[in-house]
């Protein structure tokens, strides 16, 4: 129980102050690798909420292929951080108090207005499990499967079309 | 077990942050990290939620995000690449060319 919480607190902690070292870090490689290890202690939040299936697409998915894509791109475009400009000096500030509001807004809704149950009931032996979600993939969700790999071949089609060289260049 | 209220604190917290990083970054390379943040702090709601009531259709509705986030992620990253071909300037402050 405690150490469940401490596990918790710790990784809270550790995702937290790796999604601030995003947003403030100059160097867009650090911002891609903070991300890496942020969304690493994400799918560990999943195997802690029996989502076994859902941690490991997340590490393989996210934290594989997509941040790989991710860092091929900020090499091919130059890691060199963006020289400063000032074109809304007022936006900053604004940004800020809008997230501030953003956030007590959310946290207020989610957790002070609505109350799941206290109890959490006990998962059962297979929630979460490979085998349950290909169950209900292969049965009830079957047409948004197909749907879904249509998608990733239109933006498989869509990345070659608009990184292609036309023949006159 | 640690009480859902506390995922979904986090979760709020971390999508904060998702946006704060989209509206004062100028670095589309990184406001694009700060909208997977994002997604992915939804994605940690969706899975404390399906966990409190033991029904699995958060979870499925979260492998589809992914999808669909990695799809989102190729064509984004591409038009960033031509952006900067045409440009060779990524700062989105730079990016005003359809103006009249």
């Amino acid at each position: 129980m405690t150490v469940e919480l401490l596990l918790f607190l710790a990784l809270a902690a550790v995702a937290i102050a790796t999604a601030l070292g995003m947003l403030i870090s100059r160097n867009a490689v650090y911002s891609a690798l903070f991300l890496v290890l942020n969304l690493a202690t994400v799918a560990v939040f999943y195997l802690l909420l029996s989502a076994p299936f859902i941690a490991m697409a997340q590490i393989t998915v996210y934290a594989g292929a997509i941040m790989v894509l991710f860092l091929f791109v900020i090499m091919l475009l130059g890691a060199e951080s963006l020289r400063p400009s000032n074109a809304m000096p007022w936006q900053r500030p604004l940004a800020l108090l809008l997230a501030l509001v953003l956030g007590a807004e959310s946290i207020y809704l989610l957790v002070f207005r609505e109350r799941p149950q206290a109890q959490v009931l006990p998962a059962e032996e297979l929630f979460g499990s490979s085998e349950a979600i290909g169950t209900a993939l292969f049965n009830q969700y079957l047409l948004p499967f197909e749907v879904t790999s249509v998608v990733l071949l239109v933006a498989m089609v869509g990345a070659i079309v608009l990184t292609r060289r036309e023949k006159g260049e | 077990m640690v009480p859902v209220t506390y995922y979904i604190t986090l979760s709020a917290v971390l999508f904060t942050i998702g946006a704060l990083g989209v509206l004062i970054r100028r670095n589309p390379l990184i406001m694009f990290m700060s909208i997977e943040l994002m997604l992915n702090a939804a994605n940690l709601a969706f899975v404390a939620f399906t966990r409190t009531f033991t029904v699995l259709n958060g979870q499925i509705f979260v492998f589809f995000i992914i999808a669909v986030a990695a799809a989102e992620v190729a064509v984004g990253l591409a038009l960033i690449v031509a952006i900067f071909r045409t440009r060779h300037s990524i700062n989105v402050d730079e990016m005003n060319f359809l103006k009249g």
